[in-house]
């Protein structure tokens, strides 16, 4: 062999033999080192989670009567596994689903498909979870259908009829309550990206709205996971784990279902009033509270709609009508997301801060037809003098022009436009004192907080606002350029950061840019009658188990204190029960044989709605009843529903009948909703057949 | 042809055992991967087979009757007469050349994964070409670099040139199938005989660049198809295509990991038994060891190799002619690369071409190939003891 030859083949050998050690090591790297990481991404190739949905806990009233339940529905299903195996990919057999269930192909196709399969932008209605999950295509079929498909299987291959547990809200005393409940629906990318902070699996159903999202870790329980193994033709062919699912805990709430039904339909009755003395009534909302712990005892928003129609299968227009200003928006809770000026309800607030600013609450003042302030005249409502009045019957006629002649001296007093470093400000201490512009707290989702306009709130809309104003000929549109606007973009522009004259007395009764909830109105009028403490409202009493056991009971929560001191408590309710014998809702509650006190609230708008036409004003009433000792706090409120007095002050004393059993002018015994006048402590037993006390049988 | 009436007095000695002579080190090697290979082809098909309602025993019954045969072929390859083998050459070269081409008639040949490699056979057998092809190669360049020259003589350019065109017609026509794992195995196999049959050092230079430069021209030039070109961009990026190839090696490399040290017990592994893998029983059967077998097993196999190589140099070294020296390099050559490409591609250190891993992959003529090549070895070792 020649010396070469040798050469090469020694180099050959090394050669090669480094290849092959070359190879040893990234075997030794890719199964030794690296191995687990390869074990963990080989298991998510083969292992699927084929998960059961656990049982939803029942949401009752604090008898426990239930509010949402579950029922068993007929689900039929799309096996995607079984379909895409077979020669057209499951065409035929959709296309005899679609026509036996009545519906069109398209849609049907479009929904068995999952979402990942469909181009951006054409995913609406596809399937988000697995292809091992069977998809329902509709959840209440009809028992006849469901008997057809599991006959003929061979004309429906892949295709099954299962009874499921679907979420119901069975309306029991015809109740709705949608915006107090919510309901479920499928899981969102959102939900499923696990940036609220909590993981789902995608098949899972989960609480959207209300009660059933804010107390979905309780009600959802945890879903049974069977873990499949399978093959790349995702064919299971093992099972390799099995839990089962365990069912949600129940929710006992804080509500009455006859005071809910009551209430509902006394804000209906509020707006169809409304509407038949021509006003346009677009919406409303009442709110029962217990006056000595903020318990919430009924809850309604108007326009509402029908919480079962989720679970039935909403339909693209449905879903569009909930949000529709046209409709009135019945998605909005207008109880906790309303926010109205508060009107004359306010001037309860004002008294006060009369108080404080050392004006005698036995004085007679002047209610003259007009006030001039600065170069401005106010008047009164309805531009009527009412002579010389006691604060007490000023209170109950709901005369303005005291509050103006009080506000706007305590307002020169402050410095007017060159307002004191240490101003006095009783009127904008005295609504801080109630919490206004912060929210109450209930335990429903998307509460609005409100507002008040104080001299802090003027300066930050000034600062955002002054570019507008300043340069009002460059910034408006057309519409906007009338002379009136012009003149007050002029204004605004020069002192838009302070407080004039206008706004101070446009505050001391309720009007101007202050806005409040009934909720919050409620919580108001709920602090003056149990003489001072501003409670959290609460629906959420406790969560029990399955199996009976409390898991967590809700504390009622003091927020803080009105600090007010007792002889302006009892002012406050002596002049708040004249309202209702000589003032001005005495027409409402004559001979109404529960004393109450209260105040109603007929709040300006401005602005115009869609049609052109001027807003209407905003109709409240808030009232407490017994008017000694009381129990209960009613908020009314109907936008634009006209008068406080004939809208919201009928719809409270409607609610007030219900609540002590009055019918006529008669307390009828044993009629009143609560046993000693007072909600019930216990925890109920949770039976979803459980039914309401002294219902007609 | 009288020359092959004469026995050489080796033929004699060896006539009192049929397996006298033979490499037991070799051997043996050789036939714990056969063994092995039959068991990861079961496991690779028999869940399969069976979930779909087939024989699970399809691929091992075939793969056995492939080993039978294959045996019988390393036998003859191993007691017949080299010179025997030297006449035979011409006409196996020849056979070869003709198959190359009469797969590329469209109608003819079958294609498999956009390689038209196969010529149909009654019965649903087919025989690939190529794999015959290599071995006719490797004797006939070995024939002609070797022939006239003394063991101290080196051969000419022309010798080389000659040698050359040799290999050069079937590379071409394996070129138009296009099978490139099959042309690199080979062009490893040329440059190694050339260069061990001590021929100038620019030869071996030169034909070095000429592969290197080869390779980038039919990259740029689109004499590969795009269906390699693929390929190649799933090698340098394995995630960027879920579906293609890039997802078939990332599947095998999950597979291979997943085995872990110990490997999930023979017939156990889930990625196989789900056939995640595709090609599981043919190119891919190194993922089926590395799930089942774990580190141990599938070390064991890349240690079996070594072993091979190592030992078969050991014969070419010892080889006291310089024909069996280069048909020995020739062998090694195409073993080695083979085996490297194959595992390598499992393992992501190479791109996806379809080769098989020698005798432990499904498929006849590959088997058939490399235990004639196997023979080979061995013809070299009982002959030519220097």
């Amino acid at each position: 062999m020649s010396q070469r030859s040798r050469l090469s083949l020694i180099f050959l050998q090394i050669f090669i033999a480094s290849l092959l050690f070359a190879l040893m090591g990234r075997l030794f790297y890719l199964q030794v080192a690296a191995g687990p990481k390869y074990r963990d991404a080989a298991l998510s190739i083969q292992s699927r989670d084929v998960v059961t949905p656990a049982t939803r806990g029942l949401i009752v009233d604090s008898s426990g009567v239930p509010l949402a339940l579950n029922k068993v529905g007929l689900a039929i299903t799309v096996d995607r596994t079984k379909i895409d195996k077979q020669e057209d990919k499951g065409v035929k057999v959709l296309k005899n689903l679609s026509l036996l269930l009545n519906l069109q192909y398209s849609d049907v196709w479009q929904r068995t498909r999952l979402c990942g399969e469909l181009p951006k932008g054409k995913k609406a209605g596809c399937w988000t979870g697995s292809r091992f999950q069977p998809i329902p295509i509709t959840k209440e079929a009809d028992p006849q259908i469901a008997l057809q498909i599991v006959e003929r299987s061979d004309k429906y291959p892949g295709i099954s009829a299962t009874p499921i547990a679907i979420r119901s809200y069975p309306g029991i005393l015809d109740v709705n309550a949608a915006h107090l409940l919510g309901y479920v629906g499928p899981l969102t990318d959102y939900d499923l990206s696990g940036a609220s902070g909590r993981s789902y699996f995608r098949s899972e159903s989960i609480g959207k709205a209300g009660l059933e999202i804010k107390y979905d870790s309780y009600l959802r329980g945890s879903p049974g996971i069977k873990t499949v193994i399978v093959d790349r033709k995702e064919a299971v062919t093992s099972t390799s784990q099995n839990t089962k699912p365990t069912p949600g805990n129940h929710l006992v709430t804080n509500i009455d279902v006859r005071l809910q039904a009551a209430t509902e339909k006394a804000l209906a009755d509020a707006v169809r009033r409304a509407r038949a003395s021509g006003h346009r009534a677009d919406g409303g909302a009442a709110v029962v509270l217990d006056v000595n712990n903020g318990a919430v005892l009924s809850i309604a928003s108007y326009p509402t709609f029908d919480p079962n129609s989720f679970e039935k299968g909403l339909t693209v227009q449905e879903a569009k009508d909930l949000f529709s200003e046209s409709n009135g928006v019945p998605a909005l809770n207008r109880a906790l997301q309303g926010l109205y000026a508060p009107g004359s309800t306010f001037k309860a607030v004002s008294i006060i801060a009369a108080k404080d600013a050392g004006y005698s609450l036995t004085a007679n003042y002047a209610c003259p037809a007009s006030v001039e302030v600065g170069n401005r005249v106010f008047n009164n409502f309805e531009s009527k003098a009412q002579g010389t009045l006691s604060l007490k019957k000023a209170l109950a006629v709901s005369c303005d022009t005291i509050w103006y002649r009080i506000a706007f001296d305590e307002w020169l007093r402050d410095g007017g436009l060159r307002p004191k470093s240490d101003a006095n400000d009783y009127f904008f201490k005295a609504a801080a004192r109630f919490q206004m512009g912060e929210k109450t707290g209930i335990d429903l989702p998307s509460e609005s907080k409100g507002r008040l306009a104080d001299r802090n709130w003027r300066k930050a809309w000034y600062s955002q606002n002054k570019d507008f104003y300043c340069n009002y000929a460059e910034r408006s549109t057309k519409a906007q350029q009338t002379p009136f606007l012009i003149l007050l973009a002029k204004e605004n522009c020069v002192d838009g950061d302070k407080i004039r004259a206008g706004d101070a007395v446009n505050f001391s009764i309720g009007q101007g840019d202050t806005i409040i909830t009934p909720i919050k109105l409620a919580q108001m009028y709920g602090a003056i009658a149990n003489g001072g403490t501003i409670w959290q409202p609460v629906v959420a009493k406790a969560i029990i188990s399955n199996s009976g056991k409390v898991i967590k009971t809700y504390p009622y929560r003091e927020l803080g204190n009105i600090d007010v001191a007792p002889a302006t408590i009892d002012f406050l309710h002596d002049a708040l029960h004249e309202v209702t014998i000589s003032g001005t809702s005495a027409g409402v509650f004559a001979g109404f044989p529960i004393a109450t006190a209260g105040k109603t609230g007929t709040a300006q708008v401005f602005g115009k709605n869609a049609n052109g036409s001027a807003k209407d004003d905003t109709a409240w009433y808030a009232g407490f009843a017994p008017a000694k000792n009381p129990k209960f706090v009613v908020a009314m409120m109907v936008s634009q529903g006209g008068f406080g007095a004939s809208t919201s002050a009928v719809g409270v004393k409607q609610i007030f009948q219900s609540i002590f059993g009055v019918t006529g002018n008669k307390v009828i015994p044993g009629t009143a909703l609560f046993k000693n006048g007072n909600p019930p402590w216990k925890l109920p037993k949770i039976s979803p057949a459980t039914r309401p006390a002294g219902e007609k049988k | 042809m009288s020359y092959l009436l004469n026995r050489s007095p080796y033929r004699k000695a060896r006539r009192s055992s049929a397996f006298a002579g033979f490499d037991p080190i070799l051997t043996g090697a050789v036939s714990i991967l056969l063994v092995l290979g039959t068991l990861l082809v079961y496991a690779a098909t028999r869940n399969w087979y069976a979930a779909n309602g087939l024989d699970p025993q399809y691929y091992l019954k075939r793969h056995v009757i492939n080993i039978a045969i294959g045996v019988m072929l390393a036998w003859g390859t191993t007691v017949i007469d080299y010179r025997l083998l030297r006449a035979y050459t011409p006409i196996v070269w020849g056979l070869g050349v003709l198959g190359l081409g009469f797969v590329l008639i469209p109608g003819l040949g079958d294609s498999v994964n956009g390689a038209q490699a196969w010529i149909p056979l009654p019965g649903g057998f087919q025989i690939q070409p190529a794999e015959l092809a290599k071995i006719s190669i490797i004797v006939g360049m070995s024939m002609i670099l070797s022939e006239r020259s003394h063991d101290s003589d080196e051969p000419t350019s022309q010798d080389v040139l000659r040698a050359l065109v040799v290999a050069a017609i079937p590379v071409l026509l394996i070129l138009l199938q296009p099978d490139m794992g099959t042309v690199f195995i080979i062009s490893a196999s040329v440059v190694a005989i050339i260069a061990v049959s001590g021929a100038s050092t620019k030869w071996v230079a030169g034909l070095l660049i000429l592969a290197v430069a080869g390779g980038i021209v039919a990259t740029k030039a689109g004499i590969i198809s795009d269906y390699q070109v693929k390929r190649l961009q799933s090698f340098v990026d394995p995630n960027a295509d879920t579906q293609g190839a890039g997802y078939q090696l990332r599947q095998a490399r999950i597979t291979v990991g997943s085995g872990g040290f110990l490997g999930t017990g023979l017939f156990d592994g889930p990625q196989t038994n789900g056939r995640f893998v595709p090609e599981q029983q043919t190119d891919f059967i190194f993922t089926v060891a590395g799930e089942e077998l774990g580190f141990l097993g599938s070390g064991l196999i890349v240690l079996l190799y070594i072993i091979i190589l190592m030992r078969a140099f050991g014969i070419a070294r010892r080889s006291s002619e310089p024909y069996g020296r280069l048909v020995c390099t020739g062998v090694i050559a195409w073993f080695a690369f083979q085996t490297f490409e194959n595992i390598g591609m499992t393992l992501g250190m190479m791109p996806m071409t379809g080769v098989p891993l020698p005798f432990v992959s499904y498929g006849g003529s590959s088997m058939f190939a490399n235990l004639i090549g196997f023979g080979l070895l061995q013809n070299v070792h009982a002959r030519h003891r220097g």
